[in-house]
């Protein structure tokens, strides 16, 4: 009988899950790929599901990218899953960006400044033909070696790089940053109230959809929000992270991470009584993601619109819209719920629509009975 | 399980939850925000009431877990033995045995005892979130006890359609105080909820809410005094038990029309059609 075949859950998954796992290996006869391939040679795949992970372990994010045959949202989920059930012994010292060994830095609005432009490792200048030398089993030998950088062969690379916007901030010219000591709010252990704090924002962001950041950055650009943004600097690179035991009462370096920062500079505010000063936006993401920590600062400075007394009524400017929707994991699992039975809801919405469309059937002139 | 605390959360974890249970049992109907932590099963999938399980579990605990009224459906299926793994409970189909039961979208048929906790799998906890998406505005009216707008809502339903077209998630009010998701149980199970004596928490992950009902708490659906509330149930017996009294699902048996309604409780319809066997010999 039909009604049987809806029954027998328990050997269904067990079947669905034999299955994923063949379908995950592939064919066979094709070497098995291993996660140190993943995290030297899929880096930027890597970084993507550190960020929305929220857990900087190349490892781990290249095994969950393993297990979930690359799905990115879907390792994401893994690794978020996994960190959740860490302990946390300590919280790091503020990182000091200013202080990065710096891998590319690019400013858009001084043609040269202290520290230099230093184009890195980008895809920007490429022209985008495939390569089909890729494709052939094409050995380390086709790979250019490495020549050693201006600052290298100096042998003095500068110890602190300073950041463009604090130059301009130095000036006058650019808004600054109210600054405190208070410990930053933290939306994996309490959930989230509004008005929500930049700390807060900022947190959601970094953690948020790569793909929902961009799209929004975009409808900032064409209209909905717009800001006038520069990229005043774009830096990626390694920091060192520190943290400070209280038994013993100074710092130390337990390692280093990789980081992209990318601060916009907005037009001005101001006033009769206040000058003019320009605003930022900033976007900070684990690993190399120009395009996440673009589309990052080009959202907080919307976010911001508020505060600066800006008229808020576009999408990317309602904080509230914004941090409910740019969690991946939160959202494909509520998109993605709607495959879960719901045949009672829809049960009972049949009987309802039955019932409404009888009575208009037998009440074909008067329609629908007017409340007494 | 190796590597894992009893039912998977650690300790600390457990507490927060079980304070903001606490808190939702002394506010009937209020939601309760809670730090929600990312669980190995997706939100959607009830990472809001398998928090709450994990948190009022303990070792002597008998665990039923059903959706849509029934336990061999899969994510049935799958909850239940995510607490077989991580919590070594003993897990039942039996809705008279168990000591918690996790439920999506269903209350049982066999009316719950003083013994037991009802745990719902809530995807959205806030009533008005139809009519109001800001969470910052909800929790004023909520703050106000401002339920115009659900009024209206009602009142728009009867003004075209002739009743209220809420077929499931039917709105309550708890206790005379606060209007309450019942979750998105159909309309015919929200009697059930008033003054049962079971105590029911309502746990929602993803939008990190607790909320409960305890003990013997008026639960009334929304309605007008000249349009009370009323049922809606398909109107056959159950093609296995023969039940007329019980939720039914409409299974679809060919292309051609044919149907049968069987009842989406499966452990009641086998209950019953125990007792009849028993009869018959």
């Amino acid at each position: 009988m039909a009604y049987v075949a809806v029954k027998g859950g328990e050997r269904a998954i067990d079947a669905a899950h034999d299955w994923l796992a063949r379908t995950r290996r592939g064919e066979t006869a094709v070497p098995e790929i291993k996660t140190d391939q993943i995290a030297e040679q899929l880096g930027r795949a890597v970084d993507r599901v550190m960020a929305e992970g929220s857990c900087y372990d190349r490892d781990l994010a290249a095994l969950a990218i393993k297990q979930a045959q690359g799905d990115l949202i879907e390792a994401a989920f893994l690794l978020r899953a996994y960190r959740t059930t860490l302990p946390r012994f300590a919280s790091s010292r503020p990182v000091e960006t200013s202080a990065m060994l710096i891998h590319r830095r690019i400013s858009a609005i001084y043609k040269d400044l202290p520290g230099g432009q230093v184009l890195g490792p980008t895809y920007d200048y490429t022209h985008r033909l495939l390569d089909f030398a890729l494709a052939a089993d094409a050995d380390s030998a086709m790979v250019p070696a490495a020549v050693p950088s201006s600052t290298e062969a100096d042998q003095s690379p500068p110890a602190v790089t300073p950041r463009v916007l604090d130059m301009l901030q130095a000036e006058g010219l650019m808004g600054a940053e109210p600054q405190s000591d208070a410990v930053p709010g933290d939306i994996t252990r309490e959930p989230m109230s509004f008005p929500a704090g930049r700390d807060i924002r900022l947190q959601a962001l970094a953690r948020g959809d790569e793909g929902f950041l961009l799209a929004l950055g975009y409808s900032t650009q064409r209209g909905y929000g717009n800001s006038h943004p520069f990229v005043g600097e774009l830096r990626m690179g390694d920091v060192s992270i520190e943290i400070e035991p209280p038994e013993l009462g100074f710092a130390i370096d337990i390692g280093r991470i990789t980081l992209t920062e990318c601060e916009m500079v907005n037009q001005f505010g101001g006033s009769k009584t206040e000058p003019p000063q320009f605003t930022r936006g900033y976007g900070l993401c684990f690993g190399h993601g120009e395009r996440k920590a673009m589309g990052m600062a080009l959202v907080d400075r919307a976010m911001r619109a508020e505060e600066l007394g800006e008229d808020a009524d576009a999408p990317a400017q309602d904080i509230e819209f914004v941090l409910y929707h740019s969690d991946n994991i939160e959202a494909t699992g509520f998109v993605e719920h709607l495959k879960l039975p719901h045949y009672v809801d829809f049960q009972s919405e049949l009987e309802t629509i039955r019932q409404i469309r009888r009575r208009a059937e037998t009440k074909p002139d008067t329609g629908a009975g007017e409340p007494q | 399980m190796n590597g894992y605390n009893f039912a998977y959360l650690d300790e600390p974890t457990k507490r927060m939850i079980r304070r903001a249970i606490l808190k939702a049992v002394a506010i009937p109907g209020h939601q309760v925000p809670f730090g929600a932590r990312e669980m190995p099963l997706p939100y959607g999938w009830g990472t809001g009431g398998i928090q709450v399980t994990a948190a009022i579990l303990g070792a002597d605990d008998v665990l039923k877990v059903i959706d849509q009224g029934a336990d061999d459906t899969t994510n049935a299926v799958s909850i239940r033995r995510f607490f077989s793994h991580v919590a070594g409970v003993e897990t039942t189909t039996r809705t008279r045995d168990a000591t918690v039961i996790q439920t999506r979208h269903r209350i049982p048929e066999t009316p719950l005892t003083g013994d037991q906790i009802l745990v719902y799998q809530v995807p959205l906890p806030e009533p008005l979130a139809k009519l109001e998406p800001s969470r910052a505005e909800t929790k004023q009216m909520h703050a106000l006890a401002d339920y115009g707008l659900m009024h209206v809502k009602l009142y728009e339903d009867i003004a075209r359609f002739g009743h209220v077209t809420i077929s499931y998630d039917y709105p309550v009010m708890v206790n005379g105080r606060y209007l309450m998701s019942p979750s998105p149980i159909p309309a015919f199970d929200t009697l059930k909820m008033n003054r049962m004596p079971a105590l029911q928490l309502f746990g929602a992950g993803r939008e990190k809410r607790i909320y409960a009902v305890p003990p013997y708490t008026t639960v009334r659906p929304l309605d007008f005094d000249d349009h009370p509330f009323s049922l809606t149930r398909a109107p056959h017996a159950c093609a296995l038990c023969g039940a007329t009294n019980s939720y039914l699902d409409e299974v679809v048996t060919d292309d051609r029309g044919s149907r049968m309604f069987v009842c989406s409780d499966t452990d009641y319809c086998a209950d019953r059609r125990g007792e009849m066997e028993g009869d018959a010999s």
